[in-house]
């Protein structure tokens, strides 16, 4: 049984409340910070845990912190990126939902660990009901002096507020959210200058996701060496895992840093195994863009060894035989699945969330998803496959953000991966077609 | 586009709101607040965001309408035309597709007589609106109207007692800054 970090008490009756937190060791972290360290040895403490962005890059928390820019007299900002739209990627609606408190308090300890005295928390404009909940709760705070002027008579000052997004998967990049944060389309911008020189408002800003200010108390706490004890390697703490699919047990699951996935997907601890009594075909590992696995590679790597939930097993064989952590989204899927039609809808998915600035993304993701429709159609050529691999060629590394990849790597890893399987599409169309169509190895013995 | 005949205006409980929301934000950013002012409004006005709606959002702002227009026509949230009474967003990608949204679409079709992107069913009670990950793959499949997730629709009872739910509604949910049991703005429209 893993340490819960972050979600030890979620199942608390009225934990939603500041009084049931705060009994159950909340705000401890804002107090030892403000009380008894320097902003500075709260960023210490962060890089010294080892934490790595949550939210699905997997960068050093504490490093991209020391990147923020502080001239005299200009304010900073912290913002949290709530804009959780990645397919596959649930977990930071639950924990802010059923845990509102962690994440305030993680962010009165990380303002004050950057200097900021206006924080925002930019949440998915779908999640407004969650809007509410943290509203209500920033009130307690405030009513409780955890928040407002002189926080525990500190002398710092911090206002919190929650602003809803639009509807659009953009903005969970971060410049694209900082622009829709002014009030404008998300439109990611050019790079340099980083957020952390010229972010918010054009002052320096760190945007951070959701899951990762929420290890900031317990980092802070227990401190950031008793933090890096648990995980493996470079994949230190817990990580919360969101699992969907063809799962017994679909839900969020939060797993130290380390565990083999075999155990993650078949343990009655967390998964229990495949529905309906059926075989695992494939996994998405990290939320919708990151490459596809089928079965024998996402349990073991090529070398034969057991996979394990870390940023560095599930790397392991690059994008040839191996994928990414990314943001915990795990997505698991049968082997009645048809891998042609489910690329298709994630295509259809990018091809809908390109906000058009750069051409390759615009033009490629639209063309991989009319490509990708007419193979699962019964429409499709041969040579269609490998024109979905040369355009996923085209659109990776050449727009502004990352969403071209996000586009690209999906579609080339259903290619290299279930080749067969796009090949059948057009070898026996019309069987393909149909609907709940799906390629079985023995219909090519036939 | 319609057009609705006298010039909206906002309600005391939303003017107040908005006055509320525009302190989150540095005076010479106004603009901030676009996002959660449009939000306001299509509560407020049926659902939908027409133009005027959208110059008031400017006028309230002080911006110009075309900052306005640019962005609710980026933003999905926001509908550009009229609606029935309860918009149903159904969520199509991958993880819900692998837990049976396609049927789940067909089903709602068949069952409220409107269609995916079309107009209001004939009784002007529910429109049909596919939308892309809801956040809640481990819950598929999943419909969100306004601010409510209805989840793991994977059986007709399920969707049966959504409906009904819905059915039953006089007014819209009030929202935290409206007070309660005053006539709101789905039983005005």
């Amino acid at each position: 049984m893993g340490r819960k970090l972050l979600t030890e008490h979620i199942n608390v009756e009225g934990i939603d409340t500041f009084e049931v937190y705060r009994k159950h060791g909340g705000y401890r972290s804002v107090e030892k910070a403000l009380k008894t360290m320097s902003p500075d040895e709260v960023v210490e403490e962060v890089k010294k845990s080892g934490l790595r962005g949550r939210g699905g890059a997997g960068f050093p928390t504490g490093m991209k912190w020391s990147f923020l820019a502080k001239p005299e007299g200009v304010p900073r900002y912290l913002v949290c990126n709530a804009d959780e739209s990645e397919p596959g990627t649930f977990k930071d609606r639950q924990l802010m939902s059923k845990l509102p408190h962690l994440l305030i308090e993680g962010m009165i300890t990380s303002s004050y660990a950057l200097g900021a005295n206006t924080s925002y928390i930019y949440i998915r404009g779908e999640l407004l009901y969650v809007l509410r909940i943290l509203e209500k709760a920033i009130a307690e705070a405030y009513a409780n002096g955890f928040l407002g002027k002189n926080i525990l008579g500190s002398g710092y000052d911090l206002d919190l507020h929650v602003h809803p997004g639009g509807g659009a998967y953009i903005c969970g990049e971060e410049t694209a959210l900082l622009e829709s944060l002014e009030g404008k389309r998300g439109n990611p911008r050019n790079k340099p200058p980083f957020p952390a020189m010229q972010g918010l408002y054009a002052r320096p800003t760190v945007v951070n996701n959701v899951e990762s200010i929420a290890a900031v108390p317990v980092i802070v706490n227990e401190g950031g060496d008793e933090y890096a004890k648990i995980g493996v390697g470079r994949s230190t703490g817990t990580k919360l895992i969101s699992a969907c699919g063809h799962l017994n047990k679909p839900g969020i699951y939060e797993i130290e840093l380390g565990l083999p996935v075999e155990e993650f997907i078949y343990s009655d601890e967390y998964c229990g195994g495949i529905w309906k009594g059926r075989e695992l075909k494939a996994v998405v590992a990290g939320g919708s863009s990151v490459p596809i696995l089928p079965k024998e590679l996402i349990l073991k790597t090529a070398a034969g060894e057991n996979r394990l939930m870390t940023y560095e097993s599930l790397s392991d064989g690059g994008f040839v035989t191996g994928t990414m952590l990314g943001s915990g989204g795990f997505i698991a899927m049968d082997e009645t699945t048809c891998i042609v039609r489910n690329t298709w809808n994630f295509s259809r998915f990018y091809h809908h969330e390109s906000c058009g600035q750069c051409s390759p993304c615009r033009e490629g993701t639209g063309w991989m998803e009319k490509v990708l429709h007419r193979l699962e159609h019964g429409h499709g050529h041969m040579e269609d496959i490998d024109l979905l691999v040369s355009v996923a060629k085209q659109i990776e590394g050449n727009t502004i953000c990352p969403l071209g990849e996000a586009a690209a790597w999906p579609v080339a890893a259903a290619v290299r991966h279930f080749r067969h399987e796009f090949e059948w599409h057009v070898t026996h169309a019309k069987e393909a077609a149909q609907p709940g169509a799906v390629y079985r190895p023995s219909a090519v013995l036939v | 586009m319609e057009t609705t005949a006298v010039k909206p205006q906002f309600s005391e409980a939303a003017q107040a709101e908005i006055k509320r929301l525009l302190t989150h934000y540095p005076d010479d950013r106004r603009k901030s607040a676009l996002l959660p002012v449009l939000h306001i409004a299509q509560a407020e006005f049926g659902g939908w965001v027409s133009p005027e709606v959208q110059n008031l959002v400017a006028e309230v702002l002080d911006i110009k309408p075309i900052e306005v227009y640019e962005v609710s026509s980026f933003y999905t949230m926001f509908n550009l035309k009229p609606v029935g009474k309860h918009v149903l967003e159904i969520c199509r990608t991958g993880p819900c597709m692998l837990r049976g949204s396609d049927e789940l679409t067909a089903h709602l079709e068949r069952i409220t007589g409107a269609k995916v992107g079309g107009p209001a069913s004939a009784d002007g009670l529910f429109t049909l609106k596919e939308v892309e990950c809801l956040a809640a793959c481990g819950f598929a499949p999943i419909v969100q109207v306004r601010e409510k997730y209805y989840e793991q629709l994977d059986t007709p009872d399920a969707v049966d007692a959504m409906l009904s739910e819905l059915r039953n509604q006089v007014h819209r949910p009030a929202l935290p800054w409206e007070e309660t049991g005053l006539p709101n703005a789905l039983a005005r429209n």
